[in-house]
């Protein structure tokens, strides 16, 4: 007998390729219902005024429409939008209705609706709108929302602070006290500007409220926890809800919401008795739809001489924006626990005030609260280095922890399980050429070469798997960390998969499929997956922070030992002997020291389907169900290298070679695994050289389009050179730690400490981002003069 | 109202169409060809791109956002549902796992297209600006250009592969 092929660990082509490549693909705007109207909302030009008087009588009497409201006509019924995450006793939480009722607080928020039978006459019928607005005092600086006699976002809350949080090492336990003084005290600002999550696919939703139940159609990372809190904050029965995750074109984080348009959506559903369709335009979502990062970063780094941490003390100011989505709150602590990245700091203190501003509210965007944390630890590391005189790499070695020392408890609280930093950062080393390029370095600055290079370094961690519940409700997050699997043996063998995963573009079909088939024995193709309909995947919490494998896959990998136990059971009655006598391997169950006497899942499946001839006392069904909920994160690491060119003159950068060498633990699939990273390092060097969302002080997006907010194509991007080490997680059956995020988390310090690594001859030791050629050269221009 | 004839993927429409329709929303909504879709609507995203015949009849990669359903009167119109399932573009873009979502990749593939028939054998550079137009934001592009280098060398070596819209079929239809 020939050992079987496992599924785990090859590069399987996608099962969801056919769709996406031929057009048949099922978006949400692609659906149609019968007697489907559309939806248009006319939004605030103000950034913070208040509603005098919205009238939409000429607007209900426009041809097509069949009606038009403002948030005043529904603001008994259209609900409230939830945060989920109050992550303080105190947080000041504003409401936050779906439609605003008596102000605006920032450009593009909802004020009124029309509801028409095509998409072109509600737009024109908004122009019928009349609204008067009474203009209020516009906030947006963060330090100066936070002053005496500042305006205020919310009036009825006497405060522009959302929260202050506070971790301190020595209080938890896990660290000691804060030094006095150091040897070497380097503080520094950074600034995390602001991002759009910016997927592909536009928001859009369709609410069918037809035959007395709600059936809704919506481009979301999370119908499940959607179904939940529209049943919450609606009161509508839950069990009359059905949130269905079509096809949905990425999301980043930017799906991972509950949207005042599909509120609204609902409410126009009701009111019209008919399906209602919403799909926002491009300008529409860069203005409304939540924002990433935004953030000041004061990091003071204590060390001794020799490079040696003795502390570590991170101050953040983070913009809230002026509502707060369902994590708002929560993003930027979820960094709390990762700006010590991989070191041994032995003090750590981090404290994060969110501040309210008139402009739209942030949220998770793809890595969140980890980037902006890998980003402030790797860039003062190397601020460290040139301080005590030794190469970036070196002040990393001397600060890590070593292989042989894990599982390590972190000054932040956590234990990393596992990792190996050396042997990622050795194989960097190695495929960058890192000490070919330091000699031509040298050679460039010798020389005083107009195009200086730079080496630039991100030795990342991050915690991915979220989360354990008992964790999450200690942060005071709203629900659980959870993540279900159920399976479903067909009487032909063939399976079905049912996850509580909710993919948009991460492969799950094909990866599940992968999990299932070397668990159960059962051919890939015969391997159906089913998400994102609460009504075949009943429970879930979806897809974000890096958990559908990690949590998800567990969940399938428990849910097929269920099938294979009591599949075994039934096997040996088949054959009668003892199940004790099987041993389960090449997809099948073999009578031990007489192989050929065997049964398939398949075989037993069928015996199942008839039932004729099953043990006493046991159910006809094969089917089975888990939830697993996670004893700890995952953690995985990688090494960054980025060789980037600077012109001296212009200010262009050039990344001449990206090197990236990830350990994610065990791999399912190594092609879906590689365009992760691809993808995620492309959103990091797109923070660092490209994207910035910009308002003016007035409070517009000035960035409000793709053809202002540049986010990159072809031309602007790298080959990226991927490869991987693989320490497995010891925190999972599996050892698989997740993939989504960690480019995005590496990336961008990457870069930009290799543009300020070019720049050091000049006495640059830091570019703000995103570093376009006119920041670079005022940089350079600013050391000059 | 403007009436214009349309032969998209093969098939030919006569349609009255309001003077403002973009021809995605043409397409989309009246001919209900949605394997196109719209990301933007300012020209920059890529992902409505179709082939559209110019005046000497050949077909060009235009953004369907950009062009109204009346310029395209008497024209041929080529979307993704067009390349039929087994063009070396499609091919080559799953087998190099040249999309994630799968959002920006009809406009994508339709763009590669009219890259190849220009350029059969381009070089990374070129590829990378040839597609400039179209954004993706899962990829990192890698993957993307891998694909239409390995469909490019199949399109070499089976020169007689058809390109889309070379002609329409006989299909006659009026809406």
């Amino acid at each position: 007998m020939t050992a079987p092929v496992l599924e785990i660990g090859r590069s399987r082509l996608r099962k969801e390729d056919a769709r996406l490549l031929t057009g048949r693909t099922r978006w949400t705007e692609n659906i149609t219902l019968p007697g489907m109207l559309h939806m248009a909302i006319l939004r605030s030009p103000h950034a913070h005024a208040r509603l005098v008087n919205v009238d939409v009588s000429a607007a209900k009497n426009a041809d097509n429409v069949v009606t038009a409201f403002s948030g005043a006509d529904v603001a008994e019924t259209q609900g409230v939008l939830a945060c989920a995450w109050p992550v303080t006793e105190d947080i000041v939480l504003p409401t936050y209705t779906p439609l605003a009722v008596t102000e605006v607080r920032h450009v593009g928020e909802p004020v009124a609706v029309v509801v028409a039978r095509d998409r072109a006459s509600a737009v024109d019928a908004l122009e019928l709108i009349e609204v008067d607005y009474d203009p209020l005092p516009v906030v947006l600086h963060l330090e100066a929302a936070l002053g005496e006699g500042s305006p205020l976002v919310h009036s009825d809350k006497a405060t522009n602070r959302c929260y202050t949080w506070v971790f301190d090492a020595q209080a938890a336990g896990s660290g000691g006290a804060m030094p006095d003084a150091a040897e070497v005290v380097i503080k520094r600002r950074y600034v995390q500007q602001r991002l759009i999550p910016a997927s592909m696919e536009p928001r859009s939703v369709i609410v069918d409220p037809s035959g007395g139940e709600w059936t809704i159609y919506s481009a979301t990372q999370i119908p499940h926890v959607m179904r939940f809190l529209l049943a919450a904050t609606t009161g509508t029965p839950e069990h009359k809800i059905r949130v269905i995750a079509p096809d949905v074109g990425g999301g980043f984080g930017g799906k991972l919401a509950v949207t005042p348009e599909e509120w609204i959506a609902f409410a126009a559903a009701n009111l019209v008795g008919r399906p209602v369709k919403y799909t926002e335009s491009r300008a529409e979502t860069m203005v409304s739809a939540h924002h990433g990062r935004d953030l000041i970063q004061d990091v003071t780094l204590y060390a001794n001489r020799d490079g040696t941490v003795t502390g570590l003390d991170v101050k953040l100011i983070a913009n809230m924006g002026a509502y707060l989505g369902i994590v708002t709150p929560g993003v930027p602590l979820l960094g709390a626990f990762m700006y010590n990245g991989i070191y041994k700091f032995p003090a750590y203190r981090f404290e994060c005030t969110g501040v309210f501003t008139n402009t739209t509210k942030t949220d998770a965007y793809r890595g969140a609260g980890r980037p902006e944390a890998t980003y402030a630890i790797e860039r003062v590391m190397d601020e460290l280095a040139v301080e005590v005189g030794v190469d970036p790499l070196e002040i990393r070695r001397r600060n890590w922890i070593k292989h042989e020392e894990f599982p390590f408890a972190t000054v932040a609280g956590l234990t990393y399980d596992s990792g190996n930093y050396e042997a990622a950062t050795d194989k960097a080393m190695q495929i960058l050429g890192y000490d070919e390029l330091r000699d031509e370095q040298a050679t460039r600055r010798a020389n005083q070469d107009r195009v200086q290079l730079g080496i630039g370094i991100s030795t990342y961690t991050e915690m991915c798997g979220l989360a354990p519940s008992r964790i999450l409700g200690a942060l005071r997050y709203g629900a659980g960390g959870w993540e279900s699997a159920s399976i479903r043996v067909l009487p032909t063998g063939k399976v079905e998969v049912v996850t509580g995963t909710s993919p948009h573009g991460q492969g799950h079909e094909t990866a599940w499929s992968q999990i299932a088939a070397d668990q159960l024995g059962v051919a890939f193709d015969d391997i159906e997956v089913l998400h994102g309909d609460t009504r075949t995947s009943v429970k879930g919490l979806d897809t974000y922070g890096s958990r559908s494998l990690a949590v998800g896959g567990i969940a399938l990998v428990m849910a097929c030992a269920k099938v294979r136990d009591k599949a075994q059971k039934i096997a040996a009655h088949l054959l009668e002997c003892s199940p004790d006598d099987l041993e389960f391997s090449d997809g099948a169950f073999h009578v031990a020291g007489t192989p050929e006497a065997s049964k398939t899942i398949a075989e037993c499946s069928l015996a199942v389907f008839t039932a004729h001839n099953l043990p006493d006392g046991i159910e006809p069904t094969l089917d089975s169900e888990a939830t697993f909920d996670p004893s700890t994160f995952s953690f995985p690491h990688g090494t960054h290298l980025c060789a980037a060119e600077v012109d001296t003159e212009t200010g262009e950068v050039a990344i001449r070679r990206y090197v990236c060498v990830d350990d994610v633990g065990k791999v399912i699939n190594p092609l879906i695994v590689e365009g992760q990273v691809h993808g995620g390092v492309a959103q990091g060097i797109a923070q660092a050289l490209f994207e910035e969302a910009v308002y003016d002080a007035e409070g517009n997006l000035l960035t409000g389009s793709f053809a202002d907010y540049t986010i990159p194509s072809a031309f602007d991007l790298p080959e990226i050179i991927s490869d991987r080490t693989e320490t497995p997680a010891t925190s999972n059956p599996l050892g698989v730690k997740g993939v989504g995020e960690a480019g995005t988390i590496a990336a961008t310090p990457a870069v930009v400490n290799a543009i300020v690594d070019a720049l050091r001859p000049f006495g640059v030791n830091d570019v703000p981002m995103p570093c376009t050629p006119e920041r670079v050269w005022r940089a350079l221009s600013e050391v000059r003069s | 109202m403007p009436r214009v004839t349309v032969t998209v993927d093969g098939a030919r429409y006569t349609d009255d169409v309001p003077a403002r329709t973009l021809l995605v929303h043409y397409l989309r909504d009246q001919l209900g060809k949605v394997g196109t879709v719209v990301g933007c609507d300012t020209g920059n995203c890529g992902a409505c791109t179709v082939l559209l015949t110019d005046p000497d009849g050949v077909p060009r990669a235009v953004k369907s956002c950009s062009v109204l359903a009346v310029q395209a009167d008497g024209a041929q119109v080529s979307t993704v549902e067009s390349l039929g399932g087994d063009h070396p573009v499609q091919r080559a873009f799953h087998e190099q796992h040249a999309l994630q979502c799968g959002f920006c990749t009809p406009g994508m593939m339709m763009a590669a297209v009219d890259l190849l028939r220009d350029n059969p054998d381009p070089t990374d550079a070129e590829i990378r600006e040839g597609l400039e137009g179209n954004l993706c934001r899962c990829t990192g592009y890698q993957n993307i250009v891998r694909a239409v280098h390995a469909a490019a060398a199949e399109m070499r070596s089976a020169p007689t592969q058809e390109m889309p819209l070379v002609e329409a079929k006989s299909a006659e239809v009026t809406v």
